[in-house]
């Protein structure tokens, strides 16, 4: 009892003493920590680059600590969900300690344009990327693409089972053979570009008549990918890039993807994107991360380490996903895609949410 | 032996404070009691402003929208089942546990209570990947001819989930009132004629009822803000929808007015626990050594109980951590890094132990007024310190984002801030332990200490501490369990670069590597079960010296050195 309650004491005054002198190092990888003086306490960092990060640490954290070794600049990165870290600079105002915000989504980066948050990026940089795939107004670029595509289990379809158009899948023979994920980001910006490009009618007809076919739902991508894989469901709607994960780890996963022809809304390619925050007192710094980012490397990274599009020419995709050149680029401005109230309440009204 | 005490005919004795007893005066614990719920309070201030930017005759709109209501139904529902679930579970199990000849009572003790360090993002993640159609289960099944399991999303799963995983809030103050029953209660009952059965309930079940309502109201409000159960389970509750809401639209009016709806239920919730704690206190009369009851043989039922608590244990225990070590054995197959530094156990283990203190010392001040000075302000404040804790994490984060932003800028994103949020999120626990706790207490006794010259802190030091003792290490060792287990508050405040072991799963999980998640998992339910452990043993082993008879050894010095 006696030894128990004194190590409580020691651990209370030892972790308060911790608290108040923060020496925080938030870097929890071995070993490759550079002891840095920076201190994740002191809001106001000046020394270091604060990314509000709505891509994971698993994704992007490699990237990040080599954008550092180049630079020399020191990074602090607040990892979180896409949209919250944008609710998040919403909700700091003017305080705001961060200075690049990259997120998983133009939806997201569309709302913090919108709101005013984020400054106009120079050409030289802008120009890497085919239009489209940036921001109209050119205060955010995407660094990396995704295409939608539909994942189909390969023990009871082939290819030419498949629909060309993700339109066709309201047909009753796919009731029940359908797995969704109607909360999904990456579904709704979908759900939103259909709206933008086929009109409203066409988008709630659409969608009754997937609801109609009874789909099953989940709560993310690589859900669907396994309930594919296992059989639960036939065919589902999805990111291209999650299938490259099991295929990594079992080369004879039973599930492959669909491509939709570039003139289908099924095949939409959306982004992750980064811009700097108005309220930066580093914008230098923060540009840096942004041309970082779309730099030959990290292009390659992404192509290599995360399956996903690379967007700036001479890079070369995985195998087995598509090129920047082979993709439909939106003729919408993806930025606009950040209408998701009008989704949401399309979603809600038709019974998929 | 103050005059206030009455006994009554079944033997029990009660303490009725009567309105005239204590005048409602300001002193310290009032002051600090009022500091800490306003404190409390500022997720419901920044609710209140977001959605006077709707506007009042739109947010009424939505409040009274089919859908809102429909949602009101379905989660209050969802709480009712939960609570009542959590009671039929564990009322028995305590009794079990501390009055009979349940064989391995001692292992069994400590098994059911560790359900508690799993969190419903990880308990339902494994529920799911068991139970779920196709899951392991239906495999082994297979052979069997079993080619789909019923559907368990929805209703069915989250309730089952937050059950199994919030069952030991009522098990825990239970089991702690068991064990500080004043057996002369019963024995005096059974003399003046009583059956056990009458005695049970005339004379246990009123002694117990504090701990019920106080263990009910934690896994209710729970209930009502957990994300991670009704999220996996795709069940519509409000914390559900409000996230979807917040995450895909930038506009948060309706997860304001989803928050506001949910403070009233909350506030319900609380109107009806006022309701049944009644106005009696129970405690001892005296220091006479609290003996344990006898023990109560089952006989052959013996086996019926075993089985019980081996399904339970295995269900809510060994399913989760066997569906972790599974990955985790997948994932070092398959050369994943572990992903595990003693920096981030580190950094877990030291916000959630501030978290914890934070909690107690707050509580303190909230739970004294509760207990000796009920009226309207104590209530008032008491409720306050409540609506934290049954709001998603998200929306009571984003609280302390915008005025800690705006208004402590020193302090945002500093330790101190998240150490905040959880004591906002989590002070209902430290309250209730704290508080059934000084309900046992006899006021005498600090009375006793003041008489004999000993000044206002040193019978706090000596009197009143070491009396709620058992109080203030269940309180810390739960706000601490849920402090490690936290993750929302955790994503959005804590200093930016800063890693726990939860945010690390979420990083992990969010992307679907599962293998990589299962290390700091295991990790995290480990750290986390660890002081809960111990003090479930320490509670098992401990020779029963009552606190009361400390207390009347530290009065008697306290006389001892005024004389001197």
């Amino acid at each position: 009892m006696r030894p128990w309650k004194l190590l409580v004491a020691l651990l209370a005054a030892v972790s308060l003493l911790a608290a108040a002198c923060g020496d925080d190092d938030g870097d929890d990888d071995a070993g490759t920590d550079t002891s840095s003086e920076t201190t994740a306490e002191d809001a106001s960092s000046t020394d270091a680059l604060t990314v509000y990060s709505g891509r994971s640490e698993e994704l992007v954290g490699p990237l990040l600590e080599q954008f550092t070794e180049e630079t020399g600049i020191e990074v602090e990165v607040r990892y979180g969900d896409t949209a919250e870290m944008a609710s998040l600079i919403l909700t700091e105002g003017d305080n705001s300690p961060a200075d690049v915000y990259y997120g998983q989504d133009a939806g997201a980066l569309g709302a913090l344009s919108n709101a005013g948050r984020l400054v106009e990026l120079d050409d030289a940089i802008l120009d890497l990327v085919p239009e489209g795939l940036r921001s109209a107004d050119g205060t955010w670029v995407g660094t990396s693409g995704r295409s939608r595509v539909v994942v189909y289990n390969t023990d009871e379809l082939a290819e030419e089972d498949l629909p060309d158009s993700i339109l066709e899948y309201t047909d009753p023979e796919w009731s029940g053979r359908i797995g969704w994920a109607p909360t999904n980001g990456s579904f709704q910006a979908f759900v939103t570009a259909l709206r933008v490009a086929e009109g409203e009618d066409a988008a709630r007809e659409w969608l009754e008549g997937i609801v109609a076919n009874d789909p099953v739902t989940f709560d993310g991508n690589s859900a669907i990918v396994e309930a594919v894989a296992n059989g639960e469901v036939e065919v589902g709607f999805v990111n291209h890039y999650y299938l490259y994960r099991y295929l990594a780890e079992d080369a004879d996963y039973p599930a492959a993807n669909y491509l939709f022809p570039s003139d289908d809304p099924g095949g939409l390619v959306n982004v992750a994107g980064a811009g700097v925050l108005d309220t930066s007192d580093q914008q230098d710094e923060a540009t840096q991360l942004v041309e970082f980012l779309l730099s030959e490397e990290a292009q390659r990274y992404f192509a290599d380490e995360t399956y996903e599009i690379p967007l700036v020419e001479g890079v070369e995709p995985a195998e087995g996903v598509p090129s920047v050149s082979e993709i439909n680029i939106p003729d919408i401005d993806l930025g606009r895609i950040d209408d998701l109230e009008g989704t949401l309440a399309l979603l809600t009204d038709v019974g998929a949410l | 032996m103050t005059s206030l005490t009455t006994d009554r005919d079944d033997g029990t004795s009660v303490h009725r404070p009567g309105p005239s007893s204590r005048p409602a005066r300001i002193d310290v614990v009032t002051v600090l009691g009022l500091l800490v719920a306003v404190g409390a309070a500022l997720p419901l201030a920044f609710l209140l402003v977001r959605a006077r930017e709707v506007g009042w005759s739109r947010s009424l709109e939505i409040a009274t929208s089919d859908r809102a209501l429909e949602l009101l139904v379905d989660t209050t529902l969802l709480a009712v089942a939960v609570t009542a679930a959590c009671l039929v579970i564990a009322v028995p199990l305590a009794w079990l546990t501390v009055r009979t000849d349940l064989p391995g009572r001692r292992a069994w003790t400590v098994l059911s209570a560790l359900p508690l360090a799993i969190p419903t993002y990880v308990g339902g993640y494994t529920f799911v990947s068991a139970l779920g159609p196709r899951g392991l289960v239906q495999g082994w099944l297979e052979p069997l001819g079993v080619d789909r399991l019923p559907e368990i999303y929805g209703f069915p799963g989250a309730w089952m989930v937050l059950t199994l995983f919030s069952y030991p809030y009522v098990l825990l103050p239970v089991r702690a009132a068991l064990r500080r029953l004043d057996p002369s209660l019963e024995e005096a009952s059974r003399t003046l004629g009583h059956g056990r059965l009458s005695t049970f309930v005339r004379v246990v079940v009123p002694q117990l009822r504090p701990a019920m309502t106080s263990g009910a109201l934690l896994v209710a409000l729970y209930a009502l803000s957990d994300f991670g159960a009704v999220a996996l389970l795709r069940f519509d509750s409000f914390t559900r929808v409000i996230f979807v809401q917040q995450r895909v639209s930038f506009d948060v009016s309706i997860a304001a007015v989803y928050g506001l709806m949910l403070v009233a239920l909350t506030v319900a919730v609380l109107g009806l626990e006022q309701w049944t704690r009644g106005r009696e206190q129970y405690h001892r009369l005296h220091g006479g050594g609290a003996r344990l009851a006898r023990t109560v043989h089952l006989g052959p039922w013996r086996w019926v109980a075993v089985a019980a608590c081996a399904v339970l244990v295995l269900v809510a225990l060994v399913l989760p951590l066997g569906v972790i070590v599974y990955w985790l054995q997948r994932g070092m197959s398959a050369g994943e890094p572990l992903r595990l530094t003693t920096d981030l156990v580190w950094g877990s283990v030291r916000a959630s132990a501030l978290g914890a203190l934070g909690a107690v010392v707050a509580a303190w001040p909230i739970a004294t007024l509760s207990v000796r000075r009920p009226g309207r302000l104590s209530r008032l404040v008491e409720r306050l310190s409540w609506s934290g804790y049954a709001l998603p994490g998200v929306v009571v984060a984003l609280s302390l984002v915008y005025f800690g932003a705006r208004y402590l800028p020193a302090l945002y994103q500093t330790m101190w801030m998240l150490v905040f949020a959880y004591v906002v999120l989590f002070l209902p626990q430290a309250v209730g332990a704290i508080r059934s706790s000084m309900l046992q207490v006899t006021p005498s006794l600090e009375e006793a200490s003041r008489l004999l010259g000993a000044g206002p802190f040193e019978t706090f030091r000596r009197i009143s501490v070491p009396l709620v003792r058992p109080g203030l290490t269940a309180g810390g060792m739960l706000v601490f369990l849920t402090c490690m287990k936290e993750l929302p508050a955790t994503l959005l405040l804590a200093p930016t670069g800063y890693s726990t072991l939860a945010t690390q799963v979420y990083n992990a999980t969010v992307e679907a590597f599962f293998a990589r998640a299962a290390a700091p998992a295991l990790a995290l339910v480990v750290l986390a079960a660890l002081p809960m452990a111990v003090l479930v043993l320490r509670e098992n082993e401990r020779e029963l010296r009552p606190p009361t008879a400390q207390a009347e050894e530290e009065t008697a010095e306290v006389g001892e050195s005024v004389v001197r």
